[in-house]
């Protein structure tokens, strides 16, 4: 891919006494996160003045068990786009695993916990294959997570044979696990929570997790700093994969069903909520906090358009046209804040 | 003596090509060999645009959701009693339409083409299922389908016309991207486009350009498709983006732009559609054929590689003999 090369942001030159004014105005507007809050916050209020029910306590709760795989698919994407690579496969990582989780346990109960243990090993195994394929065969990730999509997604298909795992197969530990809450609150968008929270801590605080964002924005200069990029980079795609292969495990705890093409081209929507918020694809920037809020933005439109009574084919053309609009506006907005804070700096 | 990745998906290509000769019965029969390239006839035809467009550093995901929206007005334009000459001009500007917006956003909004085209992979494939619905629309008569299907063959030969297309398009956009003014400017865009910039090439023209003519030829693989299946449905094609860019990039052209030939993305097409068909005939399952596919791909990235290093240690190896 091409990158596009910003204007440098000179406002950090700008004098001690011009920034302080302004410094809360600016990180408003610089905040990306802010922007898709805003955007999530006024289709929430359309809606739910639309639709009163859109916001009862049911409603919530659909929207954040909706939006807890994604968020989670979305976090582990994230940490590998900041790198300056991007994971196709995670869509049939996540078919993969919770196909497996299902086989696990069809019959027989080894406790929820031992689920989720079997499918974060079975989406790290295959992060591993992926990232040391990207990181020491210095191959193109787009290329190679391609391939790992058809080898995982036909590893899946010819172990299934067309079977499927029905609920009723499934003990009632692990389906717990997808319906249960505590205090009101869904155990999925919980973990999910749990996971956000404490990569973006990571990435923020952690020596580690700020090489993540050098290697992004310029592999060469990580290089020269003596940043180890191949293990850094091995590393985010066994933490995607782990995360695909978690979010598996929970699929099969949400829906008790599982098919092998499940999540089947999830990727797209994957790397689509990364986009929207506002992590860009050629590395470097942006934090888990604004994918996971792409994320939550990207089905909550779905659950929306659904409460709403738009008609079903309608769905998709309006979601693509909301993307569209949504990192559209982003940009036009980026590009004018720029020039105007370098005009600034520049009085 | 270095190995270009072009010239190995060739002779590979002939390789699979040889192989099926020499085992599988019926593999060489005219009739087979016609029904296996027109299989991938819109695969290949998509594989064109999508050559230059990734040379130039750009993608379109897009393509098979133009097909299925394509496929969807061809086939509810024709169940409301539309004539075919009019339905394909139609169906051909809507390809227009779509490659201008693709292009537009990138262009003039300045948007990545990856975040782009998924937003109208989304986009293309809803309006399909807004014009269609679930619908499928399925009484083309003969006097059109048989310029698709793989029993009508270009007298003295046993290509198709898809096929033959084909080949026309694919001769052309070699000449375009290897022997002409605006091929050398994919190749400078797709390597440093502010330095293309610099050098005076029309950058923002040339990739609306791509876009445009990638839509357009996916709009036109979206009728050839409901053509040859005698089914028009929204979801058609469906997964086909994929199958494009796997294709062109086993064919070694660069994804990060700059560097690639037509001649290794045909190859590349090819060579997937030949495998697809010699693993059927000796009846190998879908599931294997995915993963063959696969393998293949990152074979096609990782090979390159290993023989570079391989040949690097060799001759490190060699120095330090004689020294």
């Amino acid at each position: 891919m091409s990158v596009t090369i910003e204007k440098p942001d000179k406002s950090a030159a700008a004098p001690e006494t011009a920034r302080s004014a302004r410094s809360l105005v600016d990180a408003v507007f610089r905040a990306r996160e802010i922007s898709i809050a805003g955007a999530l916050v006024l289709l929430v209020l359309f809606t739910w003045i639309a639709e009163p029910r859109f916001l009862d306590d049911q409603g919530i709760k659909d929207l954040l068990l909706n939006a807890a795989i994604l968020v989670l698919l979305a976090v582990g994407q994230s940490v590998v786009v900041i790198t300056r690579n991007i994971d196709l496969s995670v869509g049939s990582v996540v078919g993969l695993s919770a196909f497996a989780c299902g086989k696990f346990v069809s019959g027989t109960d080894h406790g929820a916990l031992t689920v989720l243990a079997l499918g974060l090993l079975v989406g790290a195994g295959c992060g591993i294959v992926s990232g040391a394929l990207v990181s020491f065969g210095r191959v193109p990730a787009l290329v190679v997570t391609l391939g790992m999509l058809y080898i995982i997604q036909g590893v899946d298909y010819w172990w299934a044979q067309g079977e499927q795992i029905n609920a009723a197969d499934v003990p009632q530990s692990v389906l717990d696990l997808g319906s249960g809450s505590v205090l009101g609150i869904p155990y999925l968008p919980l973990i999910a929570f749990v996971v956000l929270a404490g990569t973006a801590y990571v990435l923020r605080t952690y020596r580690g997790g700020r090489e993540l964002y050098a290697i992004g924005s310029s592999p060469e200069a990580a290089r020269l700093a003596g940043v180890p990029i191949r293990r850094r980079v091995l590393a985010a795609y066994v933490f995607s994969g782990a995360v695909s292969g978690f979010a598996g495990a929970l699929w099969l705890a949400r829906f008790g069903t599982v098919v092998a093409d499940n999540a089947h081209g999830w990727e797209l929507t994957v790397v689509s909520a990364v986009v929207v918020g506002g992590v860009a694809i050629v590395g470097g920037t942006g934090t888990v906090w604004g994918a996971a809020l792409g994320a939550l933005l990207l089905t909550t439109i779905g659950s929306a358009l659904a409460v709403l009574k738009v008609d079903s084919f309608w769905q998709d053309a309006i979601a693509g046209a909301l993307l569209l609009a949504a990192i559209s506006v982003d940009r036009i907005v980026r590009v004018r804040m720029t020039r105007a804070l370098t005009k600034r700096s520049a009085r | 003596m270095k190995l270009r990745w072009d010239t190995a998906v060739g002779v590979l290509l002939v390789a699979v090509f040889l192989t099926g000769l020499g085992t599988t019965d019926g593999f060489a029969g005219r009739d087979n060999l016609a029904f296996a390239f027109n299989d991938i006839a819109e695969v290949a035809l998509m594989a064109l645009p999508m050559t230059l467009l990734v040379v130039a550093g750009q993608v379109d995901l897009s393509v098979a959701s133009m097909l299925g929206l394509s496929s969807a007005l061809t086939g509810q334009l024709w169940d409301a009693g539309w004539a075919f000459e009019t339905i394909v001009p139609i169906v051909l500007l809507v390809g227009v339409v779509g490659g201008l917006l693709n292009g537009w956003l990138v262009t003039r909004v300045g948007l990545p083409s990856l975040a782009v085209t998924i937003g109208t992979l989304a986009l293309y494939r809803g309006l399909a299922s807004v014009v269609l619905g679930s619908n499928a629309i399925t009484d083309f008569p003969e006097t059109y389908a048989k310029w698709a299907v793989d029993t009508t063959t270009v007298p003295g030969t046993f290509l198709t016309y898809p096929v033959a297309l084909f080949i026309v398009l694919a001769a052309i956009a070699a000449v375009v991207l290897h022997a002409t003014g605006v091929g050398r400017s994919l190749f400078a865009i797709g390597a440093q486009e502010d330095a293309a910039y610099f050098a005076g090439i029309r950058v923002k023209r040339v990739k609306l350009l791509l876009f445009v003519v990638s839509g357009l030829i996916s709009a036109f693989a979206g009728v050839v498709f409901t053509l040859r299946y005698g089914s028009a449905r929204a979801d058609n094609g469906q997964g086909f983006e994929m199958l494009v860019i796997a294709s062109v990039l086993l064919g070694g052209v660069d994804f990060d732009g700059g560097k690639g030939t037509l001649f290794g993305a045909v190859a590349g097409v090819l060579l997937i559609g030949v495998l697809k068909n010699l693993l059927t005939l000796n009846d190998v399952a879908n599931e294997v054929q995915v993963i063959v596919t696969g393998l293949l791909l990152v074979a096609s990235v990782l090979t390159p590689r290993l023989i570079t290093t391989v040949s690097a240690w060799r001759h490190r190896r060699a120095a330090a003999s004689t020294s």
